[in-house]
């Protein structure tokens, strides 16, 4: 009973910065605390007269939808060696490039920017997306590990007899079983990216991701409400593209007939 | 299958490894390697100075500013750890033992949710809750539990312990719920009818057998914490600044990198002497049950 309690109070503790969102977000007034003043639209209405939040959308749309695909394609590679294949430094290999996991993210962003420096090179979007490739590589690995894992590999085998060739038979029987998981790796590396502030802070060029550009917005307390509105489309998005991917990654848990671990787990 | 074939499988299984371990190999451990060599050069304003030197190491070992920082950082990381891993653990022991198996995967997912929404909206509303006009104070003021604002719960390092205890909940519930699953449940009804209570049989079978979950949620949410850049500057106020602060301030503003690869390379050794010293000391319960 206690601990049913102390669950309760944490759940609340979790979802509460959450839940207050979309009050300040829709409240007539200037100043983000309560007494809460009146109801309002306006701070959304502002949102696409904002030419420079537009610019950091779509600037951090292509990083995100550039690093969810290379993660993914990098993820499929790893969890198709760790499922399929042994050979020898196999644990070696796939415990380094889980690595990102474990590794503060300023370590990151910070090395990879004395890279850039002592190179001579320019910070672009390229730049982003290759920081955002990485630290969503060991997240991909982790969620197709699950969907290759739980594959029959006599399934293939069978392919194979019936005289498909190596390719085909992982094009026609290996690929659509794993689809639901290539799915869920797209939209969790999507959703990585897309709320990633430190590597994008560091290794931004001119066009600022999402992220930093709300970053330095955060300074101006008359933009706040904006920025409440704005977070609230987020978390919502956010939500929604959870869901999908839980939906893609329990999808393919049934497919392959397997017990259910659960979400990361 | 002769060896012909194994040799096959070998080369197979190595081209596939390949493209993602040479990326990290690229990205992460050339980097690392850069920022080491980067951290023995000087920065004399606007030249780079190559020779090698323990300079920057000797400022990071006398100035006390630098080793506050990096003391601190190291404190309020450890509190952040132990309060989110004391506030995890009951979560992670409800959803294994309480809540019925099919229901136990949308509870984890329930749980995850709140750590995927944007990172900087979360870390900033939680200066607004804990503001002196914030949502606890007003809410506490409300209910008449106080009579003026709490001017101490802001500006400080509670408040980003608080916070990053917030934003890494899912890393220590997570581990530990995975080594709960995997308890064998006879051994529970085992100590009960050996005339344990539930409280002893918990301290004495399950706890002892959830350490590996525990140590790995501790490690888990230690390293990260220590290089938190937006939670101390938001919400810690300048006794709650971090090392990650001062490694942005060497690299963006003082354009001192090799200041800042040397502060890297400090934080990174530090937090893996602590994370290898806690490991070591609890080493005698992370071996395999016999």
């Amino acid at each position: 009973m206690i601990l049913r309690v102390y669950v309760l109070a944490y759940m609340v503790f979790l979802y509460a910065p959450i839940v207050l969102l979309p009050l300040f977000a829709f409240n007539d007034g200037t100043v983000i605390a309560f007494p809460l003043q009146g109801f309002t639209t306006r701070w959304f209405a502002e949102l696409p007269q904002t030419p420079a939040l537009v610019q950091s959308v779509r600037t951090s749309a292509i990083i995100a939808v550039s690093a969810a695909l290379l993660s993914t394609i990098l993820g499929i590679c790893a969890a198709r060696a760790s499922a399929r294949y042994d050979f020898s430094g196999k644990r070696a290999v796939l415990g380094f490039v889980m690595l990102p996991l474990v590794l503060p993210e300023i370590i990151i962003a910070v090395s990879l920017l004395v890279v850039v420096l002592a190179l001579g090179l320019q910070l672009t979007a390229f730049t982003v997306i290759l920081g955002h490739t990485l630290i969503c590589m060991p997240f991909s690995i982790a969620i197709l590990n699950g969907s290759f894992s739980a594959l029959d590999r006599s399934l293939e085998e069978a392919a194979v007899d019936l005289g498909e060739t190596r390719a085909s038979s992982f094009r026609r029987v290996t690929l659509p079983l794993i689809a639901p998981g290539i799915v869920a790796s797209l939209l969790i590396a999507f959703t990585i990216s897309l709320d990633e502030f430190i590597i994008a802070f560091f290794l931004t060029g001119t066009n600022p991701t999402l992220p930093v550009y709300l970053w330095g917005q955060l300074r101006f307390p008359a933009k706040l409400p904006v920025v409440m509105a704005l977070g609230t489309i987020l978390v919502l998005s956010s939500v929604l593209l959870l869901c999908l991917a839980e939906w893609a990654r329990r999808r393919g848990v049934a497919r392959t007939g397997r017990m259910d671990g659960g979400f990361l787990g | 299958m002769g060896a012909g074939a194994d040799r096959t499988e070998r080369i197979r299984g190595w081209s596939l490894a390949a493209p993602p371990f040479v990326f990290a190999l690229s990205l992460l451990a050339i980097p690392i390697c850069t920022i080491m060599l980067f951290s023995f050069w000087t920065q004399d304003f606007l030249t780079l100075d190559r020779n090698l030197t323990l300079a920057n190491y000797a400022e990071i070992a006398t100035d006390p500013l630098y080793r506050q920082l990096l003391v601190r950082s190291i404190l309020i990381a450890a509190g952040v750890t132990l309060a989110t891993v004391l506030l995890a653990y009951p979560v992670a022991y409800f959803v294994s033992f309480h809540v019925p198996q099919e229901r136990k995967s949308l509870w984890l997912f329930l749980i995850t949710i709140p750590f995927w929404t944007s990172y900087l909206i979360r870390v900033f509303l939680w200066k607004v809750i804990l503001g002196f006009n914030g949502v606890l104070n007003s809410a506490l003021l409300g209910l008449g539990v106080i009579d003026e604002p709490l001017g101490w719960v802001l500006y400080n390092p509670t408040a980003v312990v608080i916070t990053l205890a917030h934003s890494f909940a899912p890393f220590a519930i997570l581990p530990i719920y995975v080594v709960l699953e995997r308890i064998d449940r006879s051994l529970l009804e085992a100590g009960r009818d050996l005339g344990e209570t539930r409280v002893t049989t918990f301290l004495r079978v399950t706890l002892p057998l959830s350490v590996p979950g525990i140590v790995a949620a501790v490690l888990i949410v230690f390293i990260p914490t220590i290089g938190d850049y937006v939670t101390p500057r938001l919400v810690g106020g300048p006794d709650g600044l971090m090392i990650a602060n001062m490694i942005q301030t060497q690299f963006l503003r003082l354009n001192n990198a090799p200041m800042g690869a040397a502060l890297s390379v400090v934080a990174m050794a530090s937090v893996g002497f602590v994370a290898a010293i806690f490991t070591l000391a609890l080493s005698r319960w992370l071996r395999a049950p016999r």
